[in-house]
């Protein structure tokens, strides 16, 4: 790929945005950087960039509220920057059209991994990844197979329209009521008990142990993850 | 050696709450115009010549123009004008003197009745309340006010006095100074008209002022005075512990009655005890027929005891049917030495019972001095020393049931006539007798009786169907016959009154004792309150508040029955209970203090302080509370102030306990800030800095090596605010469990995960039930207090070996334990380790850490209805920690 991506960052803290412009420089990730919304969508705007990564806690401007903003100017995937303990606030940010999130104190690779997930999800969107490969896991959207280790699985169509919802967002946290909604539909949109049920299934049958999932992750009090090499 | 004589604690304790208090210097005179007022003044200029901040709080002049003189130069507080009955009369304003606070008042007239709708009936009650605020208070007072010389004055004068004043007020006085005047001074003073004016003069020089009346004042002033040096000698004596033995404490004991003469009685007894300065007691005996009194002879029993108590006597009632015995019973437990009794001529042979109390307790040969007083009968009293027994209310329906048992009987009669005779008969209709004297008492049984034995005549005797007797022995068996059933009629009645007076004992005892229960399970001030509101209202059925803050700016009841929410208080209500609260004295309806009140508050009083109030809404019933009422009130209200002060107690001891915990917080936060915050922070700038200068010069594997260091001790220290902030957030109760449905299993993966640097090198397997159900928790309230537990297991076991983990279930429970194979926890500390800051103590090293992990592991579980608690391993050694969490059933997930 010869074109730079360009990496937004929008976060008060000047030593958040120097580890960043110099961490992902390293990766040949090009930094935006702003220190406020204001100029955050100003710079969104402007410099068109490819990824956000946006801290909720802004001087100017709730993150929450910025989101639906940023929204209507803009597709950019979102990466959020909370810190722990705000399971709510990342589930709002989520369901408000963010892409993920990442919790502060964060490692550099984490992020990274954050980055790579958003920037396929973009390319999926655009429809040219209709199979996920994961380890020895295979998706295909299409044709609507799911093998592992070549030998393919047999699943009821509630775990298999699980595992297809997070598989086009392969990588990414989905939100437990929005896999709730997308599967169920909106009148289960409270009921985890199903997806504890179903998701222990589903582990099951991907041969993952629930205490170290290698496939399907738990995202605790906000959703699961499809997680990416 | 001899041990040094130490004061009397009794004399002590008086001092002690003299302490603060104003200073009262009473001018004693004999009667009106000896110079008391003027004295006082010429006291006040003194005192003001020599710098002393005075203020002329009430001074009478009567328009005398030496005294009015004097004023002069004197500030003079304006009175209070109160409005009654369409004049406008001056009072002491005792708010606005307390306000002003002068070093030293002046205040007219002690035994001087206020205006209705002052605060106190009485002045010297404001005096009382001036001292108390520290000022110190010159006041005048004629001899003839003493409440103890009231019948004494009426004997030599032949005037009632109505002003009275208790004795004990002019025993507090911390001076005396007596006013004299010999009589012929004062009579001419009289005469030329300095005492009295005009009109006025002359009917006074008719009536009270006769040379023979103020000579026998002018003693009583000054033997008063004088017993009242008496006394201060004794006071001196004992609080300067002068040698001398401290007597058994005697006693003198009077017993009353429900006569008006006890007041007398009261009076006379008081004085005889102060003459003799010993303690003294009023006796009440109270036997089954006291509920059948008529209420005014109720409430004057309580007004006697009242009387003794303001006279500085204790009153005492006991139960019992002889009176006589009871009285030497109690006065032999109480080292009384002395027993004054009353005795009076009896008006009717009916009141044998009272003539003969003094004759038995003569006669009883008991070792007491007994002291006979005799007293009048007035008009009053003749009307209250009926037979009891024609006080009972008429009851129609009583008689009725007589009359029903009187016609049975006859029936039967007439059925069995033929074959059994008169004297069996009779019989039949004593039966009716005696059931009706049962169940409606004495006097339906007399009119049973009566009856009865008409029916006999009319039926059963020779002429029948007429009342006329032929046979003499008819005569005979109907007079036997009525003698009997009239006896027996009386005998029923009292076994009923017996009964019914047993009954009522009973029921007031399981009163108090449910009462009791109920409050000793109150966890909280505000339900104490609940429940004795709920209990008096029940109890007395009159609408009732429990106040439990000192209402000095309003009356806010923590709880209330039988008003409304919106019920609005008067001033007065609040004033009275203000009062009482801030006195440990009833005050508002029914008593001296702000009667005006439609409320009677008691105090809910300790030992050490006043807890809380109890309000009854008296003014509806128009009548003050029964004694039996007002002892039952006060037996709940103390009852009601344990509780309260219990609950109070525990809570003190909570916060106590809290503030030491808070205390070893910040104790603890100060090392943690210097050792554990200090600590990864060194390593993480000592690794960078080194990574920073001296980077060309390290080999790779060092570079690495110092890099490891920096993510590490981060980790660490992260982990380590976590805590922090979960600890704060747990102390202030602001844990808010997020539950939903979660898998044991990813929650313990999680744990692990986030350890693994922790555990690098160990085994750690988790080991789970198949078909482990779900948990009802907040998964990452759960996956810290797992990591707390996990971490700590890592901190107090060898490198290298294994963790386990084990998820399980029971029948209410879920399960999640931590094994490890370190030294264990020693059985004393299982249950302490829980506890903040607590750390087991090895004896080569202390683990690091602040002792928190496993307090907010424990904080945590709570937060979510779970447990944590400490076992012995079942074989080998370790520590074993268990958590548990309530186990519920999650709602069916419909199959697709």
């Amino acid at each position: 790929m010869t074109e730079t991506i360009r990496v937004l960052v929008v976060d008060d803290e000047p030593q958040i945005r120097k580890l960043l412009r110099v961490s992902l420089g390293a990766e040949s990730l090009q930094v935006i950087e702003a220190a406020n919304a204001e100029a955050g969508l100003a710079a969104l705007k402007q410099d068109k960039p490819d990824v956000m990564i946006l801290d909720l806690g802004l001087p100017d401007a709730d993150g929450l509220d910025l989101i639906p903003r940023i929204r209507e100017i803009s597709s950019v995937p979102i990466i959020v920057l909370s810190v722990r303990d705000d399971e709510g606030g990342k589930v709002r940010a989520l369901d408000a059209g963010a892409d993920d999130y990442l919790t502060k104190p964060f490692g550099i690779a984490e992020l990274l991994a954050r980055i790579r997930a958003a920037l396929r999800h973009r390319l999926q969107a655009s429809g040219s990844q209709p199979v996920i490969e994961t380890g020895a896991l295979r998706i295909d959207l299409t044709l609507r197979r799911v093998t592992l280790d070549g030998i393919e699985l047999r699943l009821s169509r509630k775990e298999y329209a699980i595992l297809a919802v997070l598989a086009r967002h392969a990588g990414r946290v989905i939100t437990q009521p929005q896999l709730l909604r997308e599967v169920w539909g909106k009148v289960h949109e409270d009921d985890t008990q199903y997806l504890r049920v179903y998701i222990g299934q589903l582990r099951h049958k991907l041969g993952d142990d629930a205490a170290a999932p290698r496939y399907v992750v738990t995202e605790p009090g906000v959703g699961y993850r499809l997680k990416m090499p | 050696m001899t041990a040094p004589a130490r004061p009397s604690p009794d004399t002590l304790l008086l001092e002690a709450q003299r302490e603060g208090r104003g200073r009262l210097k009473v001018f004693l005179g004999a009667s009106p115009g000896v110079g008391k007022t003027y004295d006082m003044l010429r006291a006040a200029q003194a005192a003001k010549a020599s710098g002393v901040d005075v203020v002329v709080g009430i001074v009478e002049t009567h328009g005398r123009r030496e005294t009015q003189a004097l004023l002069d130069g004197l500030e003079v507080l304006p009175r209070r004008t109160l409005d009654y009955r369409g004049r406008a009369l001056g009072e002491l304003d005792t708010d606005a003197l307390i306000a002003r606070k002068p070093k030293l008042a002046l205040i007219d007239e002690l035994a001087h009745s206020n205006v209705p709708g002052s605060r106190h009936v009485k002045r010297w009650q404001d005096v009382e309340d001036v001292l108390a605020a520290g000022i110190d208070v010159l006041a005048t007072l004629n001899v003839q006010h003493l409440e103890s010389l009231n019948d004494v004055v009426l004997r030599i004068t032949g005037v009632r006095v109505r002003e009275t004043l208790p004795d004990t007020v002019l025993e507090r006085a911390d001076e005396i100074e007596l006013v004299d005047l010999p009589p012929e001074e004062l009579l001419r003073r009289l005469d030329e008209g300095k005492v009295y004016l005009g009109e006025q003069a002359q009917r006074a020089r008719e009536g009270f002022f006769s040379r023979g009346n103020l000579t026998a004042l002018r003693e009583l002033a000054m033997r008063a005075a004088a017993e009242r040096i008496d006394q201060q000698m004794l006071a001196y004596r004992q609080r300067h512990a002068v040698s001398e033995p401290w007597p058994a404490r005697e006693r003198l004991l009077v017993c009353v009655g429900g006569k008006a003469i006890d007041r007398s009685l009261i009076r006379n007894a008081a004085r005889l005890a102060d003459t003799r300065g010993i303690a003294w007691i009023a006796v009440h005996v109270i036997d089954s027929r006291a509920h059948r009194l008529p209420n005014e002879a109720k409430d004057r029993i309580a007004e006697t005891l009242r009387l003794a108590e303001a006279l500085g006597g204790e009153a005492v009632t006991i139960p019992g049917e002889n009176v006589a015995a009871e009285v030497l019973g109690y006065a032999r437990s109480r080292n009384v030495t002395q027993i004054v009794v009353g005795h009076s001529k009896p008006m009717r042979a009916g009141w044998r019972r009272r003539r003969s109390l003094a004759h038995a307790l003569l006669r009883s040969g008991a070792p007491f001095d007994i002291t006979v007083v005799p007293t009048r009968n007035d008009a009053r009293d003749a009307s209250n020393t009926r037979d009891p027994i024609a006080v009972e209310r008429w009851r129609w329906q009583d008689h009725i049931t007589g009359l029903a048992l009187v016609t049975l009987a006859t029936l039967v009669g007439l059925f069995v006539d033929r074959w059994i005779g008169l004297e069996n008969l009779a019989l039949l209709y004593l039966v009716a007798v005696l059931v009706s004297a049962v169940r409606a008492g004495p006097l339906p049984a007399i009119v049973t009786s009566i009856v009865a034995a008409c029916s006999l005549d009319f039926f059963f005797t020779e002429p029948r169907y007429t009342l006329n007797l032929q046979r003499h022995e008819d005569v005979l068996t109907l007079a036997v016959f009525l003698i009997v059933a009239v006896l027996m009629g009386r005998l029923g009645g009292q076994l009923r009154s017996q009964m019914q007076a047993l009954r009522k004992t009973a029921r007031r005892n399981a009163n108090l004792s449910d009462f009791a229960r109920r409050v000793a399970g109150a966890l909280g001030r505000d339900e104490v309150a609940r429940i004795i509101a709920e209990h008096v209202q029940a109890t007395l059925d009159l609408p009732c508040v429990a106040v439990i803050e000192r209402p000095a700016e309003a009356l806010r009841p923590a709880a209330r029955r039988g008003i409304g929410p919106d019920y609005q208080f008067r001033e007065t209500d609040r004033a009275a209970a203000h009062w009482c609260w801030d006195h440990r004295q009833p005050a508002g309806y029914s008593t001296q203090t702000l009667p005006t009140s439609q409320w009677l508050f008691v105090p809910m009083a300790t030992a050490q302080r006043v807890v809380g109030l109890l309000g009854l809404h008296l003014h509806e019933r128009r009548r003050p509370p029964s004694a039996g009422q007002r002892r039952l009130l006060d037996a709940l209200a103390d009852q009601a102030a344990v509780a309260l002060e219990r609950v109070m107690l525990s809570a003190e001891i909570g916060d106590q306990r809290v503030n030491s915990q808070g205390e070893e917080l910040r104790a603890a936060l100060l090392s943690s800030v210097s050792h554990d915050l200090r600590t990864p922070l060194a390593s993480i700038l000592g690794a960078a800095t080194s990574l920073q200068t001296q980077n060309e010069r390290l080999s790779a594997d060092d570079r690495s090596a110092l890099l490891d260091t920096v993510v590490e001790e981060s980790e660490r220290l992260n982990r380590f605010v976590q805590n922090l902030l979960d600890m704060t957030r747990l102390g202030y109760g602001r844990i808010e469990a997020r539950r939903e449905w979660c898998d044991l299993r990813e929650i313990a993966g999680r744990a692990r995960n986030r350890l693994r640097r922790e555990l690098s090198g160990r085994d750690v397997p988790i080991d789970s039930a198949g078909d482990l159900p779900l948990a009802w928790c907040d998964p990452l309230l759960l996956e810290q207090a797992l990591v707390n537990v996990i971490d700590n297991a890592a901190k107090y076991s060898p490198a290298g070996t294994p963790i386990e983990i084990a998820l399980g279930a029971q029948a209410q429970w879920l399960l999640l334990r931590v094994r490890d194979h370190g030294p264990g926890v020693p059985a004393a500390d299982r249950e302490k380790i829980f506890d903040m800051f607590h750390r087991v103590q090895s004896q080569d090293h202390t683990a690091p850490g602040t002792g928190l992990g496993l307090a907010i592991c424990r904080g945590l579980l709570a937060a979510q209805d779970g447990q944590v608690r400490a076992l012995a391993p079942a074989e080998g050694r370790g520590a074993v920690i268990e958590m548990r969490l309530p186990r519920k059933t999650p709602p069916q997930v419909r199959d697709d």
